[in-house]
């Protein structure tokens, strides 16, 4: 049991060691051995180990209601006070050790990965401000300190997509992301003010309070819960602001599996979570929609996906897709499982892939083979063999991620999908919910499969490649193996070894608070509905599995339908998902283009008729003036007065010269007549 | 005829030769001598005074000093004169101007 000043210390070392190791090989890191790798390891080895403790400590207390508050003074202005701090609970305590064991993964990873790059300490800086940044939010217990980490972390996301900014795709994904975020976090803001000016505080535990007391109702509190909504869309690129994380992943492997997979894309989730008490049911029912629509949709446009990133990068809009649906039908108790379940098995996967990538790059480099794009799937096939860890590790994470029981993955969609439908047995108008949730879970079994069935199984595409393919090393492989065995149920079950119930220290310790809105069903009622419906999700959702996966098998094993047969019958649907709706260039079109033009007419004003005429005019006057003021001043002045003086100093000195000759006989002379002059005046 | 105003007189149209000399003179030797018509014209007042104003000896030995400063005076003064002839080529004071402007 550790008392609370050695909580505050752990947190505080936990924020800060990743930005210590940042400056460290920011300014000095090029000129350490190693290029300062050692420096951002060390912190986050550190950073690792206290927040392990810290889940120790939760897990010997089994105290549900554990929460340490630490609050200092920031601003204060009289009536104006804005307070810093932090706050720990258990849900913090969670999100801290899936931040810091995703981040130390990476850093490991990372070592093989990266090895060789150019800004290599660069990398590694960066990595460790996006890790401050995000412990940053998930231990804010101020929605101002939160938005403060969640612009951090979109600089750092920015700066790590655009890591090799040489490619254009890259600096351009990396502006596509921070702008995308950019919107979404101008609603973010709005909702933080709509809740300041209303309750006068930035604190949840007041923001609550405030809620619960009704200083914030009706629509007012509808809007300020989509506003902060709206920064979780964006963060967690949801439904219409995902457009963007697709693109980021032109960011390294590694770093795609750290934010935009497991943490940084989950601090939208993580964001609702904590802030879940403010929804209102109208706001919530918009939530549930988003989120629902997203998980269906982005599991769409993954089926088509050739590039075995861009599959992944739909999966986890998809699967951020369900958190959100399961926050916005009140059982968010089971997004943040799912969360906390999604971040191994994902990380796992996207590890998996770098692994494969890293192994096609080193192949295709000995081809000195620069067409082949070393990460589209159809140019692999047969990788088992070759790579068996990263093929058993991968099946694994994709066997969670399709809610196989035995794996993480089933218990928390289990639990997502049982909120869907113990929320839409409630309210029969919200079918649809539920319908989205089942068929963004048999779309994601079959889509993750056709991804394992085509980069592993069947007969390599590319002979010459194929060859050249090996098992990626050791600092590769441990975080494979590592998260591998994060995603068996069992670590999400402990005490319990049920492997078909949730029932465990998670659902143990992270209780669901009841909502501080009047009138939205409680902790309890949502509960009960979730309990009530959970053998049918169950069922259910082995059932979509077993489909998904059973469809994949024929056609990419068996291949008893050939893929390129459907496609084509289903010709305009088969496009619309391979180009993803053609959101980025109806986007294009009906914002962007739009937009420009309206940017152009205020240059133009700006520029052609008001620097122009009035600013210019304004010039022009001034100049004018200053002719006048300047002739006055320089003739005038100048000229006479001053000049004059001087002038007339010169013509008396010329004058008073010729006094002195220089000759004795005339001073002698003139001290003669002086003599003769005073004895004349003492005479008279 | 034996009275002070007529010493004074010599004196007096002495000192004023002597002034006038040294005033109008260019040569050198000239303006010289010219001061020693001054300093002598300061002798004879002081001799007369002495005569008739019944100072004893005081004016006397005044005189014999002057004389001697005189002395001293010409030869350090025409030493300076020989030194302008030897630089110049000349002992017209007008001509010695170096320092002039």
């Amino acid at each position: 049991m550790i008392s609370g000043n050695i909580i505050t210390d752990f947190s505080l070392l936990i924020l800060f060691l990743p930005l210590i190791a940042f400056i460290i090989n920011i300014i000095f890191g090029k000129r350490l051995p190693r290029q300062g790798d050692w420096v951002s390891i060390g912190a986050i080895l550190i950073t690792l180990i206290l927040s392990l403790s810290l889940l120790m400590n939760m897990l010997m207390n089994w105290d549900s209601d554990f929460s340490h508050e630490v609050v200092i003074s920031w601003i204060d202005l009289g009536a104006f006070k804005v307070n810093l701090g932090f706050w720990v609970d258990n849900i913090t305590v969670v999100m801290l050790v899936v931040v810091s064991l995703i981040s130390s993964m990476t850093h490991i990873f990372s070592l093989e990965y990266m090895k060789g790059d150019i800004r290599y300490n660069r990398y590694y800086a960066y990595l460790g401000l996006f890790t401050f940044s995000m412990n940053g939010i998930v231990l804010a217990n101020n929605v101002m300190s939160l938005y403060i980490f969640w612009e951090l972390v979109g600089v750092s996301s920015y700066l790590l997509i655009g890591h090799w900014f040489e490619k254009h795709s890259a600096a351009d994904a990396s502006k596509k992301a921070f702008l995308t975020n950019r919107v979404g976090d101008i609603g973010f803001f709005i909702g933080i003010m709509i809740m300041f000016t209303a309750i006068g505080s930035f604190n949840f535990q007041d923001l609550f309070k405030g809620v619960s007391e009704g200083l914030v109702t009706g629509s007012l509190l509808t809007f300020a819960g989509l506003g902060l909504f709206m920064g979780a869309v964006g963060k967690s690129s949801q439904f219409p602001l995902h457009i963007w994380l697709p693109d980021a992943m032109e960011g390294p492997t590694p770093v795609s599996a750290l934010m935009h997979a497991a943490t940084m894309v989950a601090a939208g989730v993580y964001l609702t979570v904590r802030l879940f008490p403010l929804f209102s049911p109208e706001a919530l029912t918009i939530i549930a929609y988003v989120g629902g629509f997203t998980a269906l949709f982005a599991a769409t446009i993954a089926i088509t996906q050739n590039d075995i990133k861009k599959v992944l990068a739909y999966s986890t809009v998809s699967q951020l897709g369900y958190m959100i649906l399961a926050v916005g039908v009140g059982n968010y108790v089971a997004a943040f499982f799912h969360l906390l379940t999604h971040a191994m098995f994902k990380a796992c996967l996207f590890y998996g892939s770098g692994s494969v990538i890293h192994s096609m790059h080193h192949s295709l480099h000995e081809l000195k083979d620069h067409d082949t794009d070393p990460q589209d799937m159809r140019n692999m096939g047969g990788f088992k063999s070759k790579m068996p860890i990263t093929h058993w590790t991968m099946l694994i994470a994709t066997l969670a991620i399709s809610g196989v029981p035995l794996f993480s993955g089933f218990l928390s969609k289990d639990a997502i999908l049982a909120g869907t439908l113990a929320f839409a047995q409630n309210y029969p108008q919200h079918f649809l919910l539920p319908i989205f949730g089942f068929g963004a879970a048999a779309i994601t079994a079959f889509y993750m499969f056709r991804l394992i069935f085509m980069t592993f199984y069947g007969k390599p595409k590319i002979e010459k490649v194929f060859k050249g393919i090996h098992e990626s090393p050791k600092a590769m492989t441990f975080p494979l193996v590592l998260l591998a065995g994060l995603s068996f149920f069992i670590f999400y079950t402990l005490p319990y070894f049920n492997p078909f119930s949730d029932h465990g220290w998670f659902t143990e310790l992270i209780k669901a608070r009841n909502s501080a809105v009047p009138g939205n069903p409680s902790a309890e009622e949502i509960y009960q509905g979730v309990h009530h419906a959970h053998y049918t999700a169950m069922a259910l959702s082995l059932l979509v599995a077993a489909l998904g996966i059973g469809l994949s098998y024929l056609m990419y094993i068996k291949e008893k339908f050939s893929a390129e047969a459907w496609a084509k019958k289903m010709g305009f649907l088969y496009k619309l998902s391979l180009n993803k709706y053609f959101f980025d260039e109806n986007y294009n079109r009906f914002l962007y283009q739009p937009f420009l033009k309206l940017s152009r007419l205020v240059a133009y004003i700006d520029w052609d008729l008001y620097d122009k005429y009035f600013i210019n005019g304004f010039g022009h006057v001034t100049k004018f003036l200053s002719k006048i003021t300047g002739r006055i001043d320089y003739e005038g002045l100048d000229q006479t007065l001053v000049d004059g003086v001087g002038r007339t100093t010169q013509v008396f000195g010329e004058k008073l010269k010729q006094v002195q000759t220089g000759r004795l006989q005339n001073y002698m002379l003139f001290a003669l007549i002086g003599v003769i002059l005073i004895l004349v005046f003492q005479a008279a | 005829m034996d009275s002070l105003t007529n010493y004074l007189l010599v004196s007096s149209i002495l000192f004023s030769l002597g002034l006038y000399g040294v005033v109008t003179r260019r040569n050198g030797v000239a303006v010289l001598m010219s001061i020693e018509l001054i300093l002598n014209a300061a002798n004879i007042n002081f001799l007369a005074f002495a005569r008739f104003g019944g100072m004893n000896m005081t004016g006397h030995i005044f005189a014999l000093f002057v004389i001697v400063l005189a002395a001293a005076e010409a030869a350090v003064a025409l030493a300076i004169i020989i030194n302008i002839f030897n630089n110049f080529d000349t002992i017209n004071i007008d001509d010695v101007s170096e320092l002039k402007q």
